[in-house]
């Protein structure tokens, strides 16, 4: 009886979830990151502005997709284990380093972790580099997307992604994938985060919904 | 993790016990299958809103067990440290004990170390405890609080999951009140302006959410101190009982009156002698 005189909304209990688009992409001289802002429990959007760019060192982002709490505790354990290394070493940690790392954590856990971080940064040794770390693989790339966005955008990344872009070029083609994954992605939305990382460090850069590239949306 | 917390030693890694015991537990045997007792649950509806001076955290009183009101005057605005305070939805139990737990951890920090808490440190605590529990523990949780670095407001999902935000409704009376907050909230707003927008966003709570009502308690903290209002606005349908219900002695007549001995029999006696501290 209690159950119908209180139906509770499913979204109530349901895990928080980021689906979400990322995406990293590396020019001459290092990568740019972006991630979309919606973090979801169900139906219900539980934050509209959440940045899902994470740093795990100076010049090494991750973007976080999948639930939320698995990811953001992946974040910050692999944040702990780089600065003990770094001390370590006395040096500052390669992108590769921080990407096994994550990848250690992946894949150990695998059957009890539903999350999935892309790596990213730059480092003196090979420069601006992009790891995938999806369910326990590492595999540089090019370029990287993920997060449930990104089904609607391989084609575009496919055909758009040149070699050896400029910064900017590199910053235009990840706002644009954002904008169109968030475009037809319910679970993706918000505002656009863009971070820049090369040999001077990271740059932070939201892009609100009214400043997003307008496409055909008749 | 390298967390201080000294009443629950961290484990490293993730611990996933419980989680063998869980499903045995569902499924188990044809005869054996056990039903899992359904937790009381506060409907709730709670907020927080980040204004000039500090931050305003807002809640309903009604805790309800499954269709009755188990408690009107239930207090859903925990005390964590002299400059924390945190609202709990979800499951009354749980939320209750996770914040006890923490304010002690954050009072033994405090003695240790010669320093005020941060709100930053209370969430790390909150966070890396809910993600252990993989989601069993269910507390929804707002936690606000000013310290030197300045005034924060976040929540904290059962999943383990945090966000920090300037304002923020959570429990089943969410949807209502994040309407209020997203249409009149602005950044560095004064003190009344303040009361009245959380006050008004759990009042949506309490007429859109069954499981949300009767009284609204407030608690305003900055970096002076606290000011807890309890209750900031009353329910106007408060009523009085209309009659005693307690019965006086001699209500029931008693018809006849038998006396039994039970026949206990010594079996074994021994004396232990005890072991007084004395000077000799």
């Amino acid at each position: 009886m209690s159950e119908e005189m209180f139906p509770e909304p499913e979204w109530l209990s349901e895990e928080v979830k980021t689906g979400t688009t990322i995406i990293a992409v590396t020019f001459d001289g290092g990568v740019v990151l972006g991630s979309d802002s919606r973090v979801s429990a169900g139906e219900s959007v539980v934050n509209r502005v959440m940045n899902k760019l994470s740093p795990l060192h100076d010049k090494i982002y991750c973007a976080l997709s999948g639930s939320a709490a698995d990811a953001q505790t992946i974040a910050e354990i692999v944040n702990y284990q780089l600065d003990v290394h770094s001390i370590e070493v006395e040096d500052d940690p390669l992108v590769c380093s921080a990407a096994t790392l994550v990848k250690n954590i992946s894949y150990k856990y695998k059957e009890e972790l539903s999350a999935h971080l892309i790596v990213a940064g730059w480092d003196r040794k090979k420069g601006g580099q992009v790891y995938a770390t999806l369910n326990g693989l590492l595999s540089r790339q090019p370029f990287a997307i993920g997060g449930s966005g990104s089904f609607y955008i391989h084609g575009f990344v496919d055909a758009e992604y040149r070699k050896n872009m400029t910064k900017r070029e590199s910053q235009e083609f990840v706002v644009n994938a954002l904008t169109l994954a968030m475009g037809r992605d319910g679970s993706s939305g918000g505002v656009a985060y863009v971070v820049t990382i090369d040999k001077g460090g990271a740059e932070e850069k939201c892009i609100l919904g009214n400043e997003l590239p307008r496409f055909f949306d008749q | 993790m390298a967390l201080s917390c000294v009443l629950e030693p961290a484990l490293s890694g993730f611990n996933f016990e419980n989680s063998t015991r869980n499903i045995v537990l569902e499924n188990g045997s044809e005869e054996g299958k056990i039903k899992a007792p359904k937790p009381m649950k506060t409907g709730t509806t709670i907020a927080g809103v980040v204004y000039k001076d500090g931050v305003v955290l807002g809640a309903d009183t009604r805790a309800t067990s499954d269709e009755v009101v188990a408690d009107k005057m239930c207090a859903k605005i925990h005390y964590i440290a002299p400059n924390i305070y945190c609202c709990g939805a979800g499951t009354a139990a749980d939320t209750e004990k996770t914040t006890e737990i923490l304010s002690s951890n954050l009072t033994i920090f405090s003695m240790n170390s010669g320093r005020n808490p941060r709100v930053v440190m209370a969430v790390n605590i909150l966070q890396d405890m809910l993600f252990r529990y993989r989601g069993m523990i269910g507390a929804h949780l707002i936690l606000g609080g000013v310290d030197c670095t300045g005034s924060h407001l976040y929540t904290v999902g059962p999943y383990g999951s945090m966000d920090k935000v300037p304002y923020l409704a959570m429990g089943s009376g969410n949807l209502p009140a994040m309407g209020i907050l997203e249409d009149r909230f602005k950044a560095n707003m004064d003190l009344e302006e303040a009361k009245s927008l959380v006050s008004d966003a759990i009042h949506a709570g309490i007429m859109s959410d069954l499981g949300s009502g009767n009284n609204i308690d407030l608690c305003v903290i900055t970096k002076e101190g606290v000011d807890y209002i309890r209750p900031h606005k009353e329910s106007p349908f408060n009523y009085k009982r209309q009659a005693k219900y307690k019965y006086k002695p001699g209500t029931t007549p008693v018809l006849t009156k038998t006396v039994t001995q039970v026949e206990l029999e010594l079996l074994d006696e021994t004396v232990q002698m005890m072991e007084t501290a004395g000077s000799s």
